[in-house]
């Protein structure tokens, strides 16, 4: 797939969401058991769960970007 | 005193969002060499890029804070601004529309129009737009600066200028490229930034059935049938039992068809995005894709308001999750029966503070503020366009040479802002930003699709014609809504103006009357003129006109992957999503 300028545009949505996804997770690792900071989010650890779902979105886009990459190469 | 308290870790996503956003800007500096580079991308984009671009164009504050407020003003009948309102017309573009918007080399819409018709209809069109452009992206950066004051506690102004700083850099480092590519960008943080919202909310309220039975009870309070609220065509043969006020045959025709065909087939906004895509067939397909997507939002940016709305019920008026609207000495506005009117606008924001906690929260608010700054972006991409090509090269400076232009493009995205900031600071004083800005479309683009339609399919139409129709048909908006009240309002801005001849049960349906009367007066208008004026020679209109030019042969493509395939998977998927919703 030829880009614009050479930016494969999934690099930077894979780049942020694995950035993202990494903080929310680690947050979430380290907010665990917190029973009053996580009430309002009805008890789920959302910070962990969310960030882990990211975190696999933007492995996904950046693998997609680097295939794309080598298959141009 | 603000609703909310970040910690540094939101401030530190908020962060690493916006620096991902000017960097994508940097990383295009070195293409933009010609004014089409900067413009029009130099149609170089894939089609998912552009697809979910056309679909992130529209994100805008009006999407996400307004359809929010229509889910809990109206409940699940706001799905019909999608699937009647949306999807038809999005397939209807892709496969008939934009051989002819691609196919013609037109930079712009408006000189579609110029190929087509002439230069008055194209100056009309051009300066129409502009002018539009630049309101929508004032109101968007006002809501904007208003919202993020009430739950930060930030300075309107600071938010203002800051957000129009990030805008104008990205914009004038990559042009159309960066302003797609962050509106992609903005799409993923908007889907991750509020799925977790609508499926904390749900929880919250006992799931689906928790929310569907708590909104019967809603219904019944307000003297609707049960299923009113959590279903979309209930009630819709009346316009006093069904919560938008609107009787089918006006939903359909007004949104279904006029207003929605106005918007998404003649919207340079959105068309923009399409042509910037690298072939025909990615063109065509750029609609299609959006479709997909575009099917599914009520989910994420409608549910949340449902959810507000039952977690606001029984609490009292203006006690609940969507808090009161403030009155010019800071008690809580009521209206004319004494009772308290709510900040419906309130009700997506109020949500994502009361629901996330710090961490989510971050990212929930840069997803919201992203779809302001990506409303604002596309408004300003689309407005430098029409700006230097339309207006510019047309009138003020002929030939000149391609770098004066690429700086004249520069000049106007710079110009564009400034005037935005300007027009946020005027903007203001309606209670549902949706309402405001299909009044506003109802006046400039109802008319438009009558104009396109005849001069893509009737190839007898001429530019006199095109010309007067347009004139007449927004004659005839203004007219209808100046002779016409919604029940419950007062003459002015609201209609009612020139006297009152007829009452509608509501705005909305007063809104889709005024588009109606607009479309059919511009359609009379141009086949009667067209008749007795010169048309324009055949071969001058090849590529212009559905009849005289060649079909887009698919052939060659794998059946999975033709334009028509996609149209009516797209297609069939949404009648089913009506019935389950019926």
């Amino acid at each position: 797939m030829s880009e614009a300028g050479g930016l494969d545009l999934r690099y930077p949505i894979g780049g942020l969401f694995l950035v993202l996804g990494l903080i929310l997770t680690g947050y979430g690792v380290l907010t665990a058991g917190n029973t009053a900071m996580y009430a309002r989010a009805t008890s789920v650890n959302i910070n962990l769960w969310w960030g882990v779902a990211m975190l696999v979105f933007g492995a996904f886009m950046w693998g997609m970007a680097v295939r794309a990459g080598r298959r141009k190469a | 005193m603000p609703v909310a308290q970040l910690t540094s870790l939101d401030y530190v996503i908020m962060a690493i969002y916006f620096a991902v956003v000017l960097g994508i800007g940097w990383a295009l500096r070195r293409r933009m060499r010609t004014s089409t580079d900067f413009l029009v991308s130099g149609r170089s984009l894939p089609p998912w890029v552009t697809g979910l671009a056309f679909l992130s164009a529209n994100l805008g504050a009006q999407e996400v804070i307004g359809m929010g407020a229509s889910g809990a003003k109206y409940g699940m009948a706001t799905s019909h601004f999608y699937w009647i309102g949306a999807i038809p017309a999005m397939v209807f573009v892709g496969i008939f529309m934009m051989p002819f918007y691609y196919g013609s080399r037109a930079r712009s819409v408006p000189e579609y129009l110029k190929l087509r018709f002439d230069e008055k209809t194209r100056t009309l069109n051009a300066v129409s737009f502009a002018a539009m452009t630049i309101f929508s992206s004032g109101v968007s950066m006002y809501a904007m600066g208003k919202l993020l004051n009430l739950l930060l506690g930030w300075d309107f102004g600071t938010s203002v200028l800051v957000s129009a700083a990030i805008v104008l850099a990205y914009v004038l480092l990559g042009g159309l490229t960066s302003a797609i590519y962050n509106e992609v960008l903005q799409f993923f943080m908007i889907v991750f930034g509020f799925a977790p919202l609508v499926w904390l909310g749900l929880r919250s309220v006992g799931g689906w059935d928790g929310l569907t039975a708590k909104l019967a009870e809603a219904a019944v309070a307000k003297g609707l049938p049960a299923g009113a609220y959590s279903h979309a065509w209930q009630g819709m043969g009346s316009a006093t039992t069904n919560p938008i006020g609107v009787e089918w045959f006006g939903l359909v025709m007004g949104l279904g068809f006029v207003l929605s065909f106005g918007y998404w087939c003649t919207d340079f906004l959105v068309v923009q995005r399409a042509m910037a895509a690298d072939s025909m067939t990615a063109a065509r397909r750029t609609p299609l894709i959006a479709a997909v997507p575009k099917m599914l939002f009520p989910f994420l940016v409608i549910l949340p308001g449902m959810i507000a709305l039952v977690l606001s019920a029984g609490a009292g008026d203006g006690q609940g999750i969507i808090p009161a609207k403030l009155a010019a000495g800071g008690g809580p506005l009521l209206d004319s029966a004494g009772r308290i009117v709510l900040d419906y606008d309130l009700a997506t924001p109020m949500m994502l503070v009361k629901l996330f906690p710090s961490g989510m929260l971050g990212l929930g608010l840069t997803a919201l503020i992203a779809s302001f700054m990506s409303g604002m972006a596309g408004n300003v991409t689309a407005f430098n366009t029409v700006w230097t090509y339309d207006i510019y090269q047309t009138h003020m400076r002929r030939g000149a040479s391609d770098a004066h232009y690429l700086w004249m493009g520069r000049a106007a995205t710079v110009g564009g802002i400034a005037l935005s900031v300007a027009a946020a600071y005027v903007a203001g004083a309606f209670n549902n930003i949706m309402d405001f800005l299909q009044l506003i479309f109802a006046f400039v683009n109802a008319p438009l699709f009558a104009t396109f339609a005849m001069g893509m399919f009737w190839r007898r139409s001429t530019g006199h014609g095109a010309f007067t129709g347009l004139v007449s048909g927004m004659a005839a908006a203004a007219l209808h809504h100046g002779f016409t009240l919604a029940s419950g309002s007062v003459p002015g801005v609201k209609g009612g103006f020139f006297g009152l001849l007829h009452t509608y049960p509501s705005e909305l349906a007063q809104t889709f009357w005024t588009a109606i009367a607009s479309f059919t007066t511009c359609l009379a208008v141009t086949v009667l003129v067209s008749v007795v004026t010169r048309p324009r020679p055949e071969e001058e209109l090849r590529g212009l006109v559905y009849s005289l030019t060649p079909r887009p042969t698919d052939n060659t493509l794998r059946w999975i992957d033709r334009p028509a395939t996609l149209a009516i998977g797209v297609l069939a998927m949404t009648v089913l999503l009506n019935f389950i919703f019926a």
